[in-house]
Protein backbone atom coordinates (compact mmCIF):
# COMPACT_ATOMS: atom_id res chain seq x y z
CA UNK A 1 0.00 0.00 0.00
CA UNK A 2 0.89 3.78 -0.39
CA UNK A 3 3.19 5.00 2.12
CA UNK A 4 -0.17 7.31 4.03
CA UNK A 5 1.25 10.70 6.22
CA UNK A 6 -0.97 12.67 8.38
CA UNK A 7 0.37 16.32 8.92
CA UNK A 8 -0.87 18.04 11.91
CA UNK A 9 0.13 21.76 12.59
CA UNK A 10 -0.10 22.42 15.99
CA UNK A 11 0.36 25.65 18.06
CA UNK A 12 -0.45 25.46 21.68
CA UNK A 13 -2.38 22.04 21.36
CA UNK A 14 -0.94 20.07 24.71
CA UNK A 15 -4.99 19.45 25.55
CA UNK A 16 -5.86 17.73 22.61
CA UNK A 17 -3.31 16.62 20.73
CA UNK A 18 -2.58 13.48 21.82
CA UNK A 19 -6.22 12.33 21.38
CA UNK A 20 -5.32 13.63 18.02
CA UNK A 21 -2.38 11.93 17.04
CA UNK A 22 -3.44 8.52 18.35
CA UNK A 23 -6.55 8.51 16.36
CA UNK A 24 -4.41 9.23 13.33
CA UNK A 25 -2.09 6.84 13.79
CA UNK A 26 -5.08 4.17 13.66
CA UNK A 27 -5.28 5.36 9.18
CA UNK A 28 -2.07 6.06 8.78
CA UNK A 29 1.28 4.96 8.37
CA UNK A 30 3.20 8.10 9.96
CA UNK A 31 1.67 10.93 11.67
CA UNK A 32 3.84 13.85 11.63
CA UNK A 33 3.42 17.16 13.65
CA UNK A 34 4.94 20.29 13.16
CA UNK A 35 5.10 22.09 16.53
CA UNK A 36 4.93 26.04 15.34
CA UNK A 37 6.33 27.67 18.27
CA UNK A 38 4.47 26.43 21.02
CA UNK A 39 5.04 27.70 24.27
CA UNK A 40 3.41 24.66 25.84
CA UNK A 41 4.31 21.27 26.43
CA UNK A 42 2.30 19.86 22.53
CA UNK A 43 5.87 18.91 21.21
CA UNK A 44 6.45 16.19 23.95
CA UNK A 45 3.13 15.24 24.37
CA UNK A 46 2.49 14.93 20.65
CA UNK A 47 6.10 12.52 20.66
CA UNK A 48 4.77 10.66 23.45
CA UNK A 49 1.90 10.03 21.45
CA UNK A 50 3.83 8.40 18.70
CA UNK A 51 3.99 11.19 15.98
CA UNK A 52 7.15 12.40 14.72
CA UNK A 53 7.73 15.60 16.07
CA UNK A 54 9.48 18.55 14.39
CA UNK A 55 9.90 22.25 15.75
CA UNK A 56 9.61 25.79 14.79
CA UNK A 57 12.23 27.76 16.54
CA UNK A 58 9.46 30.05 16.41
CA UNK A 59 5.91 30.41 15.75
CA UNK A 60 5.10 31.21 11.92
CA UNK A 61 1.18 30.78 11.69
CA UNK A 62 -0.56 28.18 9.96
CA UNK A 63 0.79 28.51 6.31
CA UNK A 64 4.59 28.48 7.33
CA UNK A 65 3.34 25.08 9.40
CA UNK A 66 1.27 23.28 7.12
CA UNK A 67 4.53 23.98 4.37
CA UNK A 68 6.76 22.56 6.65
CA UNK A 69 4.51 19.50 7.27
CA UNK A 70 3.86 19.02 3.67
CA UNK A 71 7.71 19.19 2.94
CA UNK A 72 8.46 17.12 5.52
CA UNK A 73 5.85 14.22 4.70
CA UNK A 74 7.54 14.29 0.98
CA UNK A 75 11.32 13.57 3.11
CA UNK A 76 9.64 10.93 4.86
CA UNK A 77 8.61 9.33 1.92
CA UNK A 78 4.58 9.63 1.61
CA UNK A 79 2.68 9.26 -1.63
CA UNK A 80 -0.39 10.30 0.04
CA UNK A 81 -0.64 13.41 2.70
CA UNK A 82 -3.66 14.27 4.62
CA UNK A 83 -3.86 17.79 6.59
CA UNK A 84 -5.97 17.70 9.99
CA UNK A 85 -6.40 20.01 12.58
CA UNK A 86 -4.49 19.44 16.08
CA UNK A 87 -7.88 20.97 17.82
CA UNK A 88 -9.56 17.41 17.32
CA UNK A 89 -12.51 19.12 15.26
CA UNK A 90 -11.20 16.81 12.69
CA UNK A 91 -12.50 12.73 12.35
CA UNK A 92 -9.61 10.18 11.73
CA UNK A 93 -12.31 8.24 9.65
CA UNK A 94 -12.68 11.11 7.46
CA UNK A 95 -9.12 11.49 7.35
CA UNK A 96 -9.30 8.15 5.85
CA UNK A 97 -11.58 8.59 3.54
CA UNK A 98 -9.66 10.90 1.55
CA UNK A 99 -6.70 8.49 1.65
CA UNK A 100 -8.64 6.10 0.01
CA UNK A 101 -9.95 8.45 -2.53
CA UNK A 102 -6.65 9.68 -3.40
CA UNK A 103 -5.47 5.88 -3.45
CA UNK A 104 -8.09 5.51 -6.47
CA UNK A 105 -5.56 7.22 -8.77
CA UNK A 106 -7.49 9.37 -10.66
CA UNK A 107 -7.53 12.69 -9.22
CA UNK A 108 -4.60 14.92 -6.98
CA UNK A 109 -6.22 16.73 -4.46
CA UNK A 110 -9.17 16.31 -1.96
CA UNK A 111 -10.76 18.75 0.47
CA UNK A 112 -13.13 17.60 3.19
CA UNK A 113 -16.15 19.61 3.19
CA UNK A 114 -18.32 20.40 6.03
CA UNK A 115 -20.89 22.08 3.69
CA UNK A 116 -21.73 19.06 1.18
CA UNK A 117 -23.65 17.65 3.62
CA UNK A 118 -24.84 20.02 6.14
CA UNK A 119 -23.61 17.45 8.96
CA UNK A 120 -22.22 18.36 12.54
CA UNK A 121 -22.90 20.94 14.79
CA UNK A 122 -21.37 24.10 12.93
CA UNK A 123 -22.18 27.32 14.18
CA UNK A 124 -24.30 29.48 12.70
CA UNK A 125 -21.59 32.44 12.56
CA UNK A 126 -18.57 30.25 11.41
CA UNK A 127 -21.24 29.16 8.67
CA UNK A 128 -21.81 32.30 7.21
CA UNK A 129 -17.67 33.33 7.97
CA UNK A 130 -17.49 30.22 5.64
CA UNK A 131 -19.94 31.24 3.05
CA UNK A 132 -17.43 35.00 2.58
CA UNK A 133 -14.73 33.05 2.52
CA UNK A 134 -16.02 30.38 -0.41
CA UNK A 135 -17.29 34.11 -2.76
CA UNK A 136 -13.92 35.85 -1.95
CA UNK A 137 -11.97 32.44 -2.98
CA UNK A 138 -13.77 31.83 -6.21
CA UNK A 139 -13.62 36.29 -6.40
CA UNK A 140 -9.94 35.81 -6.07
CA UNK A 141 -9.70 32.45 -8.24
CA UNK A 142 -12.59 31.60 -10.73
CA UNK A 143 -12.37 28.39 -8.94
CA UNK A 144 -16.08 27.51 -6.70
CA UNK A 145 -15.60 25.02 -3.70
CA UNK A 146 -18.20 24.50 -0.78
CA UNK A 147 -15.49 24.91 1.98
CA UNK A 148 -12.58 26.78 0.72
CA UNK A 149 -11.33 27.33 4.56
CA UNK A 150 -11.64 23.46 5.35
CA UNK A 151 -8.39 22.67 7.18
CA UNK A 152 -8.83 18.44 6.29
CA UNK A 153 -7.58 18.22 2.86
CA UNK A 154 -5.51 15.37 1.28
CA UNK A 155 -3.22 15.35 -1.89
CA UNK A 156 -0.77 12.53 -3.77
CA UNK A 157 2.77 13.24 -3.61
CA UNK A 158 2.52 14.65 -7.59
CA UNK A 159 0.58 17.26 -6.00
CA UNK A 160 2.23 18.02 -3.17
CA UNK A 161 5.86 17.99 -4.61
CA UNK A 162 4.28 21.18 -6.85
CA UNK A 163 2.21 23.18 -4.60
CA UNK A 164 4.46 26.22 -3.63
CA UNK A 165 2.85 27.77 -0.33
CA UNK A 166 3.76 30.54 0.48
CA UNK A 167 1.52 32.41 2.75
CA UNK A 168 2.48 32.53 6.48
CA UNK A 169 -0.42 32.58 8.53
CA UNK A 170 -4.45 31.97 7.78
CA UNK A 171 -4.71 32.84 3.93
CA UNK A 172 -3.27 29.59 3.35
CA UNK A 173 -6.40 27.84 3.19
CA UNK A 174 -6.95 30.13 -0.09
CA UNK A 175 -3.84 29.66 -1.34
CA UNK A 176 -4.13 26.09 -1.63
CA UNK A 177 -7.11 26.61 -3.95
CA UNK A 178 -5.22 29.46 -6.24
CA UNK A 179 -2.50 26.21 -6.72
CA UNK A 180 -4.83 23.64 -7.68
CA UNK A 181 -6.01 25.97 -10.15
CA UNK A 182 -2.69 27.33 -11.12
CA UNK A 183 -1.16 23.82 -11.61
CA UNK A 184 -4.35 22.17 -13.34
CA UNK A 185 -4.66 19.74 -10.63
CA UNK A 186 -8.07 17.05 -10.23
CA UNK A 187 -9.55 18.41 -7.21
CA UNK A 188 -12.52 16.54 -5.39
CA UNK A 189 -14.55 17.54 -2.37
CA UNK A 190 -15.78 14.41 -0.40
CA UNK A 191 -18.54 15.47 2.84
CA UNK A 192 -17.08 15.27 6.12
CA UNK A 193 -18.35 15.94 9.76
CA UNK A 194 -16.70 18.72 11.77
CA UNK A 195 -17.12 18.48 15.41
CA UNK A 196 -17.22 21.52 17.19
CA UNK A 197 -16.37 21.94 20.93
CA UNK A 198 -16.12 24.46 23.13
CA UNK A 199 -12.09 23.72 22.94
CA UNK A 200 -12.22 23.77 18.98
CA UNK A 201 -14.60 26.82 18.83
CA UNK A 202 -11.82 29.24 21.21
CA UNK A 203 -8.89 27.93 18.68
CA UNK A 204 -10.73 29.17 15.35
CA UNK A 205 -10.45 32.49 13.35
CA UNK A 206 -11.32 35.74 15.27
CA UNK A 207 -13.48 38.17 13.07
CA UNK A 208 -10.26 40.55 12.79
CA UNK A 209 -7.83 37.99 11.87
CA UNK A 210 -10.71 36.75 9.54
CA UNK A 211 -10.67 40.29 8.11
CA UNK A 212 -6.75 40.59 7.67
CA UNK A 213 -7.00 37.41 6.22
CA UNK A 214 -9.31 38.53 3.36
CA UNK A 215 -7.59 41.54 2.71
CA UNK A 216 -3.81 39.95 2.50
CA UNK A 217 -5.19 37.65 -0.51
CA UNK A 218 -6.93 40.61 -2.29
CA UNK A 219 -3.00 42.55 -1.61
CA UNK A 220 -1.67 39.08 -2.91
CA UNK A 221 -4.03 38.91 -6.08
CA UNK A 222 -2.84 42.55 -6.73
CA UNK A 223 0.55 41.87 -6.60
CA UNK A 224 1.82 38.42 -7.95
CA UNK B 1 11.40 85.54 5.05
CA UNK B 2 8.46 84.08 7.63
CA UNK B 3 9.23 81.09 10.36
CA UNK B 4 8.20 77.89 8.37
CA UNK B 5 10.52 79.13 5.70
CA UNK B 6 13.56 79.37 7.70
CA UNK B 7 12.59 75.80 9.51
CA UNK B 8 12.15 73.93 6.35
CA UNK B 9 15.58 75.78 4.88
CA UNK B 10 17.22 74.36 8.17
CA UNK B 11 15.71 71.04 7.77
CA UNK B 12 16.69 70.93 4.11
CA UNK B 13 20.07 71.80 5.10
CA UNK B 14 20.59 68.68 7.89
CA UNK B 15 18.63 66.66 5.47
CA UNK B 16 21.46 67.06 2.49
CA UNK B 17 24.32 66.77 5.21
CA UNK B 18 22.84 63.25 6.63
CA UNK B 19 22.77 62.07 2.89
CA UNK B 20 26.10 63.48 2.66
CA UNK B 21 27.36 62.10 5.54
CA UNK B 22 25.94 58.20 4.74
CA UNK B 23 27.46 58.50 1.23
CA UNK B 24 31.04 59.00 2.57
CA UNK B 25 30.77 55.86 5.00
CA UNK B 26 29.26 53.98 2.27
CA UNK B 27 25.66 53.66 3.34
CA UNK B 28 24.42 55.59 0.08
CA UNK B 29 25.47 54.85 -3.90
CA UNK B 30 26.39 58.23 -5.70
CA UNK B 31 22.79 57.70 -7.53
CA UNK B 32 20.77 57.65 -4.24
CA UNK B 33 23.17 60.67 -3.53
CA UNK B 34 21.71 62.39 -5.97
CA UNK B 35 18.62 61.56 -5.80
CA UNK B 36 18.64 62.74 -2.10
CA UNK B 37 20.06 66.04 -2.99
CA UNK B 38 17.91 66.72 -5.93
CA UNK B 39 15.04 66.37 -3.41
CA UNK B 40 16.25 68.68 -0.46
CA UNK B 41 17.55 70.93 -3.34
CA UNK B 42 13.78 71.47 -4.54
CA UNK B 43 12.45 71.52 -0.63
CA UNK B 44 15.21 74.40 0.18
CA UNK B 45 13.85 75.92 -3.41
CA UNK B 46 10.45 75.83 -2.89
CA UNK B 47 10.82 76.90 0.89
CA UNK B 48 12.72 80.17 -0.29
CA UNK B 49 10.60 80.85 -3.25
CA UNK B 50 7.28 79.68 -2.66
CA UNK B 51 6.23 81.21 -5.90
CA UNK B 52 8.26 79.34 -7.92
CA UNK B 53 6.25 76.07 -6.82
CA UNK B 54 2.90 78.19 -8.13
CA UNK B 55 4.97 78.83 -11.57
CA UNK B 56 5.40 74.69 -11.54
CA UNK B 57 1.57 74.45 -10.58
CA UNK B 58 0.26 76.51 -13.11
CA UNK B 59 2.01 74.45 -15.89
CA UNK B 60 0.80 71.14 -14.72
CA UNK B 61 -2.82 72.83 -14.12
CA UNK B 62 -3.06 73.09 -10.29
CA UNK B 63 -3.92 75.60 -8.69
CA UNK B 64 -1.54 76.74 -6.17
CA UNK B 65 2.27 75.63 -5.51
CA UNK B 66 1.56 74.43 -2.21
CA UNK B 67 -0.75 71.78 -3.69
CA UNK B 68 1.79 70.45 -6.07
CA UNK B 69 3.91 69.63 -2.92
CA UNK B 70 1.38 68.14 -0.62
CA UNK B 71 -0.13 65.89 -3.36
CA UNK B 72 3.99 65.14 -4.66
CA UNK B 73 4.66 64.58 -0.95
CA UNK B 74 1.65 62.05 -0.77
CA UNK B 75 2.34 60.32 -3.76
CA UNK B 76 6.07 59.54 -2.48
CA UNK B 77 4.42 58.54 0.69
CA UNK B 78 2.00 55.92 -1.02
CA UNK B 79 4.68 54.68 -2.59
CA UNK B 80 7.27 54.55 -0.04
CA UNK B 81 4.43 52.01 2.25
CA UNK B 82 4.15 50.04 -0.87
CA UNK B 83 7.72 48.86 -1.00
CA UNK B 84 8.00 48.97 2.96
CA UNK B 85 4.80 46.07 3.11
CA UNK B 86 6.37 44.40 0.13
CA UNK B 87 9.80 44.27 1.73
CA UNK B 88 7.66 43.04 5.00
CA UNK B 89 6.01 40.36 3.19
CA UNK B 90 9.21 39.24 1.47
CA UNK B 91 11.19 38.80 4.82
CA UNK B 92 8.03 37.08 6.19
CA UNK B 93 8.65 34.80 3.80
CA UNK B 94 12.17 34.48 4.59
CA UNK B 95 12.03 33.80 8.02
CA UNK B 96 9.46 31.02 7.31
CA UNK B 97 11.46 29.35 4.90
CA UNK B 98 14.72 29.93 7.75
CA UNK B 99 12.39 28.30 10.46
CA UNK B 100 11.20 25.72 7.68
CA UNK B 101 14.83 24.25 6.69
CA UNK B 102 15.99 24.50 10.43
CA UNK B 103 12.57 22.41 11.68
CA UNK B 104 13.64 19.40 9.10
CA UNK B 105 17.06 19.67 10.27
CA UNK B 106 15.19 17.79 13.29
CA UNK B 107 13.12 15.57 11.01
CA UNK B 108 16.44 13.94 9.37
CA UNK B 109 18.40 13.02 12.79
CA UNK B 110 15.07 11.66 13.97
CA UNK B 111 14.74 9.24 11.00
CA UNK B 112 18.47 8.42 11.20
CA UNK B 113 18.05 7.27 14.98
Amino acid sequence: MQKRVIVIPAYCEEQAIADVVRAALDVADRVLVVDDGSTDRTAEIAAAAGAVVVRHAINRGLGGALGTGIEGALRLGAELIVTMDADGQHRASDAKRIFDRLAEGDIDFVIGSRMLEQKGNMPLARRYAQRLGNALTFFLYRKWVTDSQSGLRGMTRHAAERLEIRSSRMEVSSEFIKEIVDKKLRLVEIPIEAVYTAYSLSKGQSFAVGIETALKLIWRRLLD
Amino acid sequence: MTVIQIVLILFAVFGFAAAVSRYRRGGLSFRQLALWSLLWLGVAAVASRPDAATIVARRLGVGRGADVVVYLALAAVFYLLFRLLARLEDHERQITRLTRELALKGLETHEHR
